[in-house]
């Protein structure tokens, strides 16, 4: 029977109303500005919600914007907080692409800034290249690692990544716990839970003044690496293929758990690499709260670029914004669970705008 | 008491908030839908249950509030996932993420304060006179003796009468229930409604009964232990009471073999109740590898009517 057919015999509703809402499948691609207004709308929800707590929206606002790009030292630290985002963010755009739910990036992140620490601790002295590029190395392994104990259950024993993901980020929270009350102690740290300071030599050289680092060349060469592997080799032809109809793919002879294992290996090392630069280029120890929930918000900015690359290096600057400004309200007496309370309403939106949008609005006959 | 007893007393203490959840979840996925918001429910039923019972000191308002307000959040997420057919995934996330967002905005002012009162004790003199039972039994407060009334209950519906017939129709096959006159949208509704309302509620209770004051992000992961559970008990209400005292056991056995002066350190203790959710899951997906695992057949796929062929 074709659809025509049933639409021709009408809902109880439909014979009330002289509209009716249409379901048009076809109409997958969602229009540039649904971003936008998701945002718009997500802020008007949570003044809503601020002006309910006494204060006024604009001037929380104002004051959000004018912390993330109002000043010199605000943008530079907004692009501080973007480079974690970007590279948690292209990681987990690429198990997305193929539907693979990695919500365990925080995770990730955290073993990653836990191994190159251990660099620090039990390789000191070394000269500054061969610090940083052991750190690196370690921080991925680490990060792939804890992607793939999330990849493996999935493949072999049919567990939901998302469950696996997330509880494997509590136990590297958990873990970092350990360490930084424990074994890596700084002995002078006058009993505050860290690490040692790292050596000139173990951090990550920085623009100037600023705090910004060269994590950001790590960020955008990874951008600019991914982007070319998925046009332009077969590796990124599988993938795209899977993404779009897996069925397909399966009878077209491409071994899909092997493509499975490899993203969340790449998603797990992209986060990884962006433990490595916040506390080499960033926080220079390791320490409890080495990320602000970077694992999560990337979420929201893989999703809000629509998963494309060179989107997400504009929505992982605009979330940094977002983070930075979430700080800068709370010398106005307001906690910074702003910003994530906004994240949460803009993902909303978001997901409710790509449906709606598939609907029409007919006239009754 | 003996170790035991007191082991069984802490794990249903510490297992009733993962029943209630697991319960949620349950209605939610037996009606089809993906509920994976239960961390920012169960937050943000905690926060609501803290904010109105120190203010009002009323704890049935507290209890009616927390209700309402996750009833209130899991119709947005029926209006997004069965009206709009978004992606359920994303959605429970949203949740989650918006859940814990707004329940550490608004609990900034209500932190470290103490409630009023813990949920109220039964007095059941007469259950207090039985040896060890009575033990168990005669501590237990009114959300417990709920939730243990609410398994016998959901139970019986899902598996005894034409409203859970219904309801299973609609999670396995939404088509199938639209040709046969069931109003497939109008029960996804009730359900998840439903569902979330009792998400909320063991928020409520993990403030209740297990830490009387609110803190940013008190569940700590068990929303989505709670997500793993309903995997776990195969979607059934008898089942759920089991898997969740089990992982109230663990929960619970880490906090004592710290008391008992172990040389582990706590951080690894309280590891175990992740690790094993983990290490369960994927021995149940090896042991049910060739078999049929109890999900619902249409979980996640959105309804259509216009698609139905």
């Amino acid at each position: 029977m074709s659809s025509k057919l049933l639409n021709s015999v009408p809902a109880k509703s439909a014979r009330r109303l002289p509209i009716r809402l249409e379901y048009d499948a076809s109409r997958t691609r969602s229009p540039w500005w649904s971003p936008i207004l998701s945002i718009i709308l997500a802020l008007l929800l949570c003044a809503v919600f601020i002006a309910a707590n006494g204060m006024s929206p604009v001037t929380v606002y104002d004051k959000m914007f004018r912390g993330a790009f109002g000043t010199s030292y605000g943008i530079t630290e907004t692009m501080v907080k973007a480079i974690p985002l970007l590279l948690c963010g292209l990681g987990i755009a690429v198990a997305y692409r193929i539907s693979v739910w990695n919500i365990g990036a925080e995770g990730q992140l955290t073993v990653g800034a836990m191994a190159a620490t251990a660099v620090t601790i039990y390789f000191p002295g070394l000269s500054s290249f061969w610090s940083i590029a052991l750190m690196l190395v370690f921080g991925t392994a680490a990060g792939a690692l804890w992607g793939l104990m999330t990849a493996i259950p999935r493949t072999h024993f049919g567990v939901n990544e998302l469950i696996t993901s997330l509880m494997l980020n509590y136990v590297a929270l958990l873990a970092l716990d350990y360490v930084v009350f424990g074994p890596w102690k700084d002995p002078k740290g006058f009993n505050f839970p860290g690490s040692p300071m790292f050596t000139a030599a173990q951090s990550l050289p920085v623009l100037g003044t600023t705090r910004l680092h060269i994590g950001l060349i790590f960020g955008l060469v990874a951008v600019a690496i991914y982007y070319l592997m998925i046009r332009f080799t077969r590796w990124g032809y599988e993938l795209r293929l899977i993404g779009a109809n897996p069925t397909a793919a399966r009878y077209a002879g491409i071994h899909i758990k092997k493509h499975i294992i490899i993203v969340m290996l790449i998603s797990g090392g992209l986060a990884g690499i962006a433990g490595m630069a916040e506390v080499s280029g960033v926080t220079h120890k390791l320490m409890q709260g080495i990320s602000p929930g970077y694992g999560y918000t990337a979420i929201i900015v893989a999703w809000l670029a629509k998963l494309n690359p060179l989107g997400l290096i504009v929505t992982s600057v605009l979330f940094g914004g977002l983070i930075v400004g979430g700080y800068s309200v709370q010398t106005i007496g307001l906690p910074s669970s702003i910003s994530e309370m906004l994240q949460g309403a803009i993902l909303f939106f978001l997901i409710a705008g790509d449906m709606i949008h598939r609907f029409r609005i007919r006239r009754n006959a | 008491m003996d170790f035991t007893t007191q082991l069984l007393i802490a794990a249903i203490s510490a297992g009733t908030p993962l029943l209630l959840a697991t319960l949620g979840g349950i209605l939610n996925e037996r009606a089809g839908i993906i509920q994976l918001g239960a961390e920012g429910l169960m937050l943000m039923g905690a926060v609501t249950t803290c904010m109105v019972y120190i203010r009002s000191g009323n704890l049935l308002l507290a209890l009616l509030a927390a209700i309402a307000v996750t009833a209130v959040l899991g119709l947005v997420h029926a209006f997004l996932c069965v009206t709009l057919r978004a992606n359920q995934t994303m959605s429970g996330l949203a949740m989650t993420l918006f859940g814990s967002g707004l329940s550490a905005y608004l609990g900034k002012s209500i932190s470290g304060i103490p409630l009023p009162g813990t949920s109220p004790k039964l007095d059941l003199g007469w259950v207090k006179g039985i040896p060890v039972a009575g033990d168990i039994f005669g501590r237990m407060d009114g959300l417990t003796w709920f939730s243990l009334l609410l398994v016998l209950v959901l139970h019986l519906l899902i598996h005894r009468t034409s409203w859970g017939l219904h309801l299973r129709a609609v999670g396995d096959s939404p088509a199938t229930a639209d040709v046969m006159g069931i109003r497939v949208q109008l029960i996804r509704y009730s359900y998840i409604t439903a569902g979330t309302a009792l998400m909320g509620l063991a928020g409520a209770d993990m403030v209740l009964a297990y830490a009387p004051t609110w803190n940013e992000g008190l569940t700590a992961g068990r929303g989505w232990i709670a997500v793993g559970l309903v995997i776990f008990a195969r979607w059934n209400p008898l089942r759920a009471l089991f898997c969740a005292y089990f992982f109230g056991a663990l929960d619970s056995l880490g906090f004592r073999i710290q008391l008992l002066g172990s040389m582990i350190p706590p951080y690894f203790l309280k590891m175990i109740p992740y690790v094993v959710t983990i290490l369960v899951l994927m021995y149940l997906g090896y042991r049910n590898r060739n078999k049929p695992s109890g999900t619902p057949e249409s979980l996640g796929t959105p309804y259509i009517r216009e698609q139905r062929f």
